[in-house]
């Protein structure tokens, strides 16, 4: 019984340098990766959006001068609010088509398996494909959509991606269309967490469809629409790829977005510096808006 | 008919609705996939081909490059899915079942990233790849795809669920950490590492943006970016354009409807355990 305090110490310490070589022999061919190729550019974010750069790709280091263009620039402040524009109506649209669906999928009936598999379609098909076939469904002069629309009689259909006005809630309609099955399979697992004997019991006290909806559902559920709605924001002001194929930005600058806006600057003007300012605009974007909904969560449940 | 089955009835109306607007544009592809091209726009919508040009499907392999962009394809995303499972267990394993400082930051470093938009730092890593001379090879998908942390993160999820004391038990045994990560981990998490290989599978099958920054050749090319340059050199063959929408997108449904459990299982615990 001479073991002193050292020793267990001394034994306490191998123990930990033992784990920690074993952990990150564990971690190691996925952080290495993960390092170079995530953390590494998100670290070299915050220096390249400082500097300019040559035709021969080396860097200059510019101060603030990329931030003071970036404000001057038109493109930019359009490519911003077009961002907050398709977030302002994709969120909730989709928040609520999605738990919409789930609520009717929630109930017992026939071919809600079906129903299920369905909707998750849109959401596993190449955003190649969907933009097209919306597209040529959208085609002003001879596409389906207006057919249908003038068959009960809108006189003149909107244009959709050919026109400037309609550009933007054609994507968003699209993207809705597409994201909706995903969402409401998220709420669909929230609804099972949430006690029959609830429902039941709200029901004796006599209360009605709505009230138990809002009442019983609508508390229960506030940790999946919390989820959702971050989820959904950082999607929404990341739009990228589904612009691209769909209007490519256009007509003009009208579905132009931020995500969008970087690739330009980026890689069809080689602008490594400024298209780095836009970036950290974005990335700041994202940061603030989660870390305000986390804020005022935590404030609602206290 | 009794008030209580009304809102039933309505429920009914809706799914049926709701089934419609999801299934119609995926109908419409396949019908106009069966049309000539004269027919894919006719005034009133044939909404049923009476006539179908099977052709479409045969004219597709030689009119395009379908062969080599659906090989580049399955070769990525075969090689992709293989070592994001890999990497993914494996850090997953050193992150819930070996204790060490600083693991918990780490973590919290990789789930940070999951929020960060990938436009945000494209250019960046665009730069360090240029460096790494992988750009214009398909290796440089395979970087970017392979190291997850969503897969690390799934993983992660899944082996909190196994209790250490099975661990303990086997390393009283003499059984080594990368014993028990083979022998016991690995074969319990086959559920879980179905639905990683899925989702990954079909996220590498249908990237659009990583093969459009870098891949030029067109020999490199995968089904969405070839789907997509076929789309904008031949804009008016309406016909050929969904028989190809059609070919890039049958191989993601099939797997999806094979494996539907194991993928609805994956999005319900990375949606709702974060």
């Amino acid at each position: 019984m001479t073991t002193t305090v050292a020793e267990t110490r001394r034994r306490r310490g191998r123990v930990v340098a033992r784990n920690t070589a074993l952990g990150w022999a564990f971690l190691l061919p996925n952080f290495a990766g993960f390092t170079l190729l995530t953390l590494v550019p998100v670290g070299l974010l915050f220096y390249y959006a400082f500097t300019e750069w040559n035709v021969f790709g080396g860097a200059t280091w510019t101060g603030l001068e990329n931030f003071q263009q970036l404000v001057r620039d038109n493109s930019f402040w359009t490519a911003l609010g077009n961002t907050v524009y398709y977030a302002a109506f994709h969120i909730p649209l989709t928040l609520a088509v999605s738990l919409g669906l789930a609520l009717l999928l929630n109930r017992k009936l026939r071919g809600v398996a079906f129903f299920r598999t369905v909707a998750f379609f849109p959401y596993i098909t190449s955003i190649v494909a969907i933009a097209q076939i919306w597209n040529m469904l959208l085609s002003p002069g001879f596409g389906p959509v207006n057919e249908v629309l003038r068959f009960i009689g809108v006189a003149n259909p909107p244009g959709w991606t050919t026109s400037a006005d309609w550009s933007m809630p054609a994507v968003i309609v699209v993207s809705t269309w597409r994201d909706m099955g995903y969402y409401m399979l998220l709420f669909l697992a929230g609804l099972q967490t949430i006690p029959k004997q609830l429902h039941e019991a709200a029901m004796v006290d006599g209360a009605g469809a709505w009230d138990r909806f809002r009442a019983v559902t609508l508390p229960g559920l506030r940790p999946t629409t919390f989820f959702v709605t971050v989820l959904l924001t950082i999607n929404s002001f990341k739009v990228f790829d589904i612009i691209l194929v769909m209007t490519d930005g256009g007509p003009g600058q009208s579905t132009l977005v931020l995500s969008q806006y970087i690739f330009q600057k980026g890689f069809e003007e080689n602008q490594f510096g400024y298209a780095s300012a836009v970036s950290i605009v974005l990335f700041a974007l994202c940061f603030v808006v989660t870390i305000i909904q986390f804020m005022v969560n935590r404030r609602a449940t206290r | 008919m009794s008030i209580r089955r009304v809102p039933r009835i309505v429920a009914y109306v809706c799914l049926a609705v709701a089934g419609v607007l999801v299934l119609l544009p995926f109908y419409w592809m396949v019908m106009s996939s069966l049309k000539t091209n004269n027919d894919v726009f006719t005034i009133p919508v044939q909404w049923i081909t009476t006539d179908p040009v099977w052709n479409n499907y045969a004219d597709i392999w030689t009119e395009s490059d379908m062969t080599t962009w659906l090989g580049n394809t399955v070769f990525l995303s075969a090689l992709v899915t293989f070592l994001q499972l890999l990497t993914g267990s494996f850090a997953a394993y050193g992150f819930s079942k070996i204790t060490f400082p600083g693991r918990d930051v780490l973590f919290l470093a990789y789930i940070g990233t999951l929020a960060v938009p990938w436009a945000s730092y494209m250019v960046p890593q665009f730069v360090l790849m240029t460096k790494f001379e992988l750009t214009d090879t398909i290796w440089s998908i395979v970087a970017l795809q392979a190291f997850g942390a969503l897969g690390v993160f799934m993983m992660k999820q899944f082996y909190e669920s196994i209790p250490d004391e099975l661990l303990d038990a086997a390393r009283i045994d003499g059984m080594s950490e990368f014993g028990i990560y083979r022998r016991i981990m690995l074969p319990l998490s086959v559920p879980a590492l179905a639905s990683l290989a899925l989702i990954t599978l079909v996220n590498t099958w249908n990237d659009y943006l990583g093969p459009l920054l870098y891949l030029r050749s067109p020999d490199l090319w995968t089904i969405q970016l070839g789907l997509k340059s076929f789309i904008d050199q031949y804009n008016a063959e309406y016909a050929l354009i969904m028989t190809g929408s059609v070919l890039s997108i049958l191989p993601v449904v099939v797997i999806f409807l094979f494996g539907q459990r194991y993928f609805v299982e994956g999005v319900a615990t990375t949606g709702l355990k974060g």
